[in-house]
């Protein structure tokens, strides 16, 4: 009997294993059915949009642009932008530099690699500061430093809580040393925010890594991060090939850095604005207390 | 009735009896009111006598009961929109620590607890409610935080002790307590301490360095188990019911010694009867406490929790001494 397995396996047809094309991965018409990267489950990017990007079958997160972030995220009509005209200059004459600014610019219909400004979650009035990975991977460059700077010394100057949504491949390159200098811009600002009492929410989304995990986006009173998000300071590729070790599958997720103390909490899109509404009013001064 | 405790028996027992009856009386054609009436007025008397002189062995055993409500089930009850913070930005998170920001009647809080399981599996996450360094400097992360903007500091004190291992040790499981013992020193705003559980030396002060202090009435507070003492004291664990009766480490010795500012009443039997109506008590305590507590400027804070602990210990001089 053993043998008949045997016999009945070498007469089977030969299989072939599949490879899918890069075609084929993402062979769902575009626009109308968008394919989820994690579940490959197919469904409308209508629903999905309604469902604040995030899949309707896994609980995938996808990338979120600063738009996007902006009208699910605060009161309808409350966001005031700051410095939306600030632009970069080319201070190392880095060749292609601006022709490569302006091409994101065209692509993505925003200035920098952050949108800045006031508004309001649920009624409580915040200052805050959007990072978009879809200009020059969310890289830090002068302008974003100085962005965020400014953000953050008008919390200050209203004394009212900053937030920041970090989504960043680190620092930008075309600057050099500048770049580098904005995580100290930054920084500072925030330590004299925090001394004058000022609230700090960090949320960090998928990737955030670089210069900008190492500055602000660890900065906050609370640190959180979107469920799957890629955070870390060097990237995989570089740890692996430096200790010439295999790295866990879940290295730099969100998931590993709550394990290992660096996260508050881990806060999927729907629960956002309920959870981030109860830690504004619990430091909303002057409520009332019912002896 | 499931948990019941060996000292508690005899009443159990007689309640048992009470009931039998009542059925008895249903099903057969027989009159036993006045019976069930006399039994209902011992039992009563019973209760009285046994719940009313527990025995300081008999407090640790409901201390350590598997269903005694957790620094959590307090917080459910006690407070509004708690948001629990993990990590110590550092190592890890320390599951035998919950910790978070909440509400109390609407006065913004921090609060911190030893947490224990309350199962097996739930237990073991958690390593019995019993810290690694991790969990102390996550709870002082939250302690400096709270002190940032200005939130009293409630801490539920519930542990056998600090961990006891080799990775606590290697990461300084004493510098961890004694850094929660310094800072808690300096904190301008109010902290309390309230012991729900077992109180188990260093790993229980280390959330304990507070301006109020309370017991629950059946928790314990202690240097060491009493497993422990006797082991040292004695070379026999065997003795720990002696040493639980000498060390004096219930709710009303460490009242007596002027340890605690108060013993908060449980519910008869055990907290474990009635989280709910547990909860109702400690909410009046810490109501009065916090009431008593925001009146004092931030310095009359600080200097407040120094005369606390400077005054603590018994002393005498001599006055034929040995001079060197």
């Amino acid at each position: 009997m053993l043998k008949e397995l045997f016999t009945k396996n070498t007469h089977k047809k030969k299989k072939y294993a599949t490879i899918p094309t890069e075609a084929a991965k993402n062979d769902v018409p575009e626009g109308i059915m968008t394919k989820c990267p994690s579940c490959k489950t197919i469904m409308y990017t209508k629903e999905l949009n309604k469902n604040l990007k995030v899949c309707l079958h896994c609980g995938f997160h996808f990338a979120m642009n600063a738009k996007e972030r902006i009208v699910s995220f605060l009161d309808e009509g409350s966001f005031e932008e700051i410095n939306e005209n600030m632009v970069s200059e080319n201070p190392l004459n880095f060749p292609d530099y601006l022709e490569k600014v302006e091409k994101d610019r065209q692509k993505t219909k925003i200035n920098e690699a952050v949108v800045t400004g006031c508004g309001s979650v649920n009624g409580n009035k915040i200052a805050l500061a959007i990072m978009d990975s879809t200009f020059r991977m969310g890289s830090m460059g002068s302008v974003v430093g100085e962005k965020i700077t400014r953000a953050i010394e008008k919390a200050d100057e209203m004394s009212i809580p900053f937030i920041i949504f970090t989504a960043s491949g680190g620092a930008r390159m075309q600057e050099g040393v500048l770049s580098l200098m904005q995580m100290a811009k930054t920084s500072v600002a925030l330590k004299r925010f925090s001394d004058n009492g000022g609230l700090i929410i960090s949320i960090m989304t998928h990737p955030t890594t670089g210069g900008v995990s190492a500055s602000f986006a660890s900065l906050g009173d609370y640190n959180f991060a979107e469920p799957g998000a890629l955070i870390g300071f060097a990237g995989r590729r570089v740890i692996e090939q430096s200790i010439r070790e295999e790295l866990p599958e879940d290295f730099q997720t969100a998931e590993f850095l709550l394990k290992h103390g660096q996260l508050d909490a881990i806060i999927s899109r729907p629960d956002l604005i309920d959870k981030i509404t109860n830690l504004l009013e619990i430091h909303q001064p002057g409520g009332e207390i019912e002896w | 009735m499931v948990g019941e405790l060996e000292f508690e028996r005899p009443v159990v027992q007689l309640r048992n009896k009470i009931a039998e009856l009542k059925e008895f009386t249903k099903s057969a054609d027989v009159d036993l009111s006045s019976e069930i009436e006399k039994l209902e007025l011992r039992l009563e008397k019973l209760e009285k006598d046994i719940y009313e002189n527990i025995k300081p062995w008999d407090r640790v055993q409901i201390a350590r009961h598997p269903n005694r409500p957790t620094t959590l089930d307090y917080i459910a009850h006690l407070f509004d929109g708690f948001f629990e913070c993990h990590g110590d930005r550092a190592f890890g998170d320390d599951e035998a620590i919950v910790g978070g920001v909440a509400k109390f009647r609407g006065l913004p809080v921090t609060v911190i607890g030893h947490q224990r399981g309350k199962d097996t599996k739930e237990n073991i996450r958690r390593n019995f409610g019993m810290p690694h360094p991790e969990g102390y400097r996550k709870a002082l992360r939250l302690m400096k935080q709270a002190d940032k903007f200005n939130r009293p500091i409630i801490c539920f004190i519930d542990t056998k002790g600090a961990y006891p291992g080799k990775a606590a040790e290697e990461r300084g499981q004493s510098e961890a307590i004694a850094r929660n013992l310094f800072e808690m020193a300096g904190f301008n705003v109010p902290v309390i301490c309230i012991v729900i559980g077992e109180g188990g030396s260093g790993g229980a002060l280390a959330l304990g360095v507070g301006n109020r202090m309370y017991m629950l009435e059946n928790s314990t507070y202690s240097v060491i188990s009493p497993e422990g003492a006797a082991a040292i004291l004695w070379k026999d664990s065997s003795l720990a019911k002696k040493a639980a009766e000498s060390m004096k480490i219930t709710a009303p010795d460490l009242k007596e010694l002027g340890i605690i500012d108060d013993i908060i009443p449980e519910i008869k039997g055990g907290a474990h009867k009635d989280v709910k109506g547990q909860a109702e008590e400690i909410d009046l305590f810490l109501k009065k406490s916090l009431k008593e507590l925001l009146e004092l400027s931030k310095e009359e804070l600080v200097a407040d929790r120094y005369n606390r602990f400077r005054t603590i210990g018994e002393y005498s001089f001599l006055k034929d001494y040995i001079s060197i």
